[in-house]
């Protein structure tokens, strides 16, 4: 066993890892940050997207130590300081971008990480950042029109379906 | 998994020493050594991550070539390699965003996997393959589905990419998994045009060097128009068979043509 630190969503925390833990694992069993999910465990649905030092990874195709000293923000680290939703967060609400919320930690970090470098960006560009994170209930349509309309763009033209 | 240690060196020279080690692995990004260790399909005794290596990472225009160390993600090529518009572009398409975070050009190159993107380039481009002791061109580098020239413990620290006038990406992905069902880099340079096929042959990426000649003379679409793409060896499987694939190489090395800058 290994010790790791980190900070996570703000907080440094330490623990002792094996060589193969992996860093949902890490978060998920030893930090009890459950808002991680684990989909498929093979790097393909997104469902366990987190941010380390602000870029978005697979947390289930990393490992814990490789995040030694790293900064990682989950779910739980995205909502505001007064604990109400983010405006991202509120128009997954609003646009009813879910259905079983599963798939929807990774949906948000993912369309967070894309909102940092593209503020506004096209539909075909969010379609385009969402290629790793699958959804099995909404056919990604209202998943799309909520990032769309907390970048603050018009979604009237987006028809519903 | 099975139980391995996992080591995170911060020197070439400290990785070199720990790849000595009993049944040590180097660990790139891991995008494709993780999914295989999760399958108990390899099982090393150490783990020797290359990711905190700093020496190993970045981005370098110098004089008409583009050094990248071996360490960089394709998020980081895709973002800095403006010098060569049409590697930056293929690095922008790898996967998806979360795997460009982690994923590495030396991983790729030195997994070579039948499907990868990056082979193709370095193939096209007759890049050069740096290690921890020596330099290889990319025609002796690839040898075969997941078969290279390097040898145990020896570490891809750079790519050294000469920069081409004009060159293009276009790649047929499967529509499940996204990997290429046949991807093709073309890459026009002073002294001729080289094409490099990946996705579609059971031995990895090759170089159609008939569709070399006919554009090395005229390098337009038309040019490879009266060509036709061997299916002998080429991948035969649920996605696409050898012929669907040999055709699938002629169009996209056209679009490759037709779209280069």
């Amino acid at each position: 066993m290994t010790k790791v630190t980190m900070t996570v969503n703000g907080k440094s925390v330490s623990g002792e890892v094996e060589g193969r833990t992996l860093l949902v694992d890490f978060l998920r069993d030893a930090q009890r940050l459950t808002g991680t999910h684990v989909g498929c465990d093979t790097s393909q649905c997104g469902a366990c997207t987190v941010h380390v030092d602000g870029l978005q990874v697979k947390s289930c195709t990393m490992f814990a130590l490789e995040a030694d000293g790293a900064t990682v923000t989950t779910i739980e680290g995205m909502g505001n300081a007064d604990g109400t939703m983010s405006a991202l967060q509120a128009s997954f609400q609003e646009h009813h971008g879910l259905q079983c919320g599963f798939c929807t930690p990774g949906m948000i970090m993912a369309a967070s990480s894309l909102l940092k470098v593209n503020p506004k960006p096209t539909e075909a560009e969010i379609r385009h950042h969402l290629e790793g994170n699958i959804c099995r209930c909404t056919g990604y349509h209202n998943i799309v029109k909520a990032i769309m309309a907390a970048s603050g763009q018009d979604v009237s033209a987006i028809a519903a379906e | 998994m099975y139980a391995f240690d996992v080591t995170r060196p911060k020197t070439v020279a400290e990785a070199v020493a720990a790849l000595a080690g009993d049944e040590a692995q180097a660990l790139g990004g891991g995008q494709t050594l993780i999914p295989t260790l999760k399958q108990r399909l390899a099982s090393p005794a150490t783990l020797v991550s290359l990711t905190a290596i700093d020496e190993m990472k970045g981005v370098c225009a110098d004089g008409g070539t583009l050094t990248i160390g071996g360490g960089t993600t394709h998020a980081t090529v895709a973002a800095e390699a403006s010098a060569y518009p049409a590697l930056a572009a293929l690095a922008a398409n790898i996967g998806d965003p979360a795997v460009r975070s982690r994923g590495t050009i030396g991983g790729s190159l030195a997994n070579n996997d039948p499907s990868a993107c990056y082979p193709s380039a370095a193939l096209a481009s007759g890049a050069t393959i740096v290690t921890n002791n020596r330099e290889i061109a990319a025609d002796d580098y690839f040898q075969g589905l997941f078969t290279t020239a390097l040898n145990e413990g020896e570490i891809i620290t750079a790519v050294k990419f000469p920069v081409p006038e004009k060159a293009n990406y276009q790649k047929f992905v499967q529509p499940a998994s996204r990997f290429s069902l046949v991807g093709v880099f073309v890459a026009k340079y002073a002294d001729g045009v080289r094409v490099a096929v990946t996705g579609a042959s059971e031995n990895g990426v090759f170089r159609w060097t008939e569709a070399e000649a006919a554009l090395s003379a005229n390098f337009s679409a038309d040019a490879v128009e009266g060509l036709t793409a061997s299916a002998d060896g080429l991948i035969n499987d649920l996605h696409g068979d050898a012929e669907y694939r040999a055709h699938l190489i002629k169009v996209m090395t056209k679009r490759a043509v037709a779209a280069a800058k």
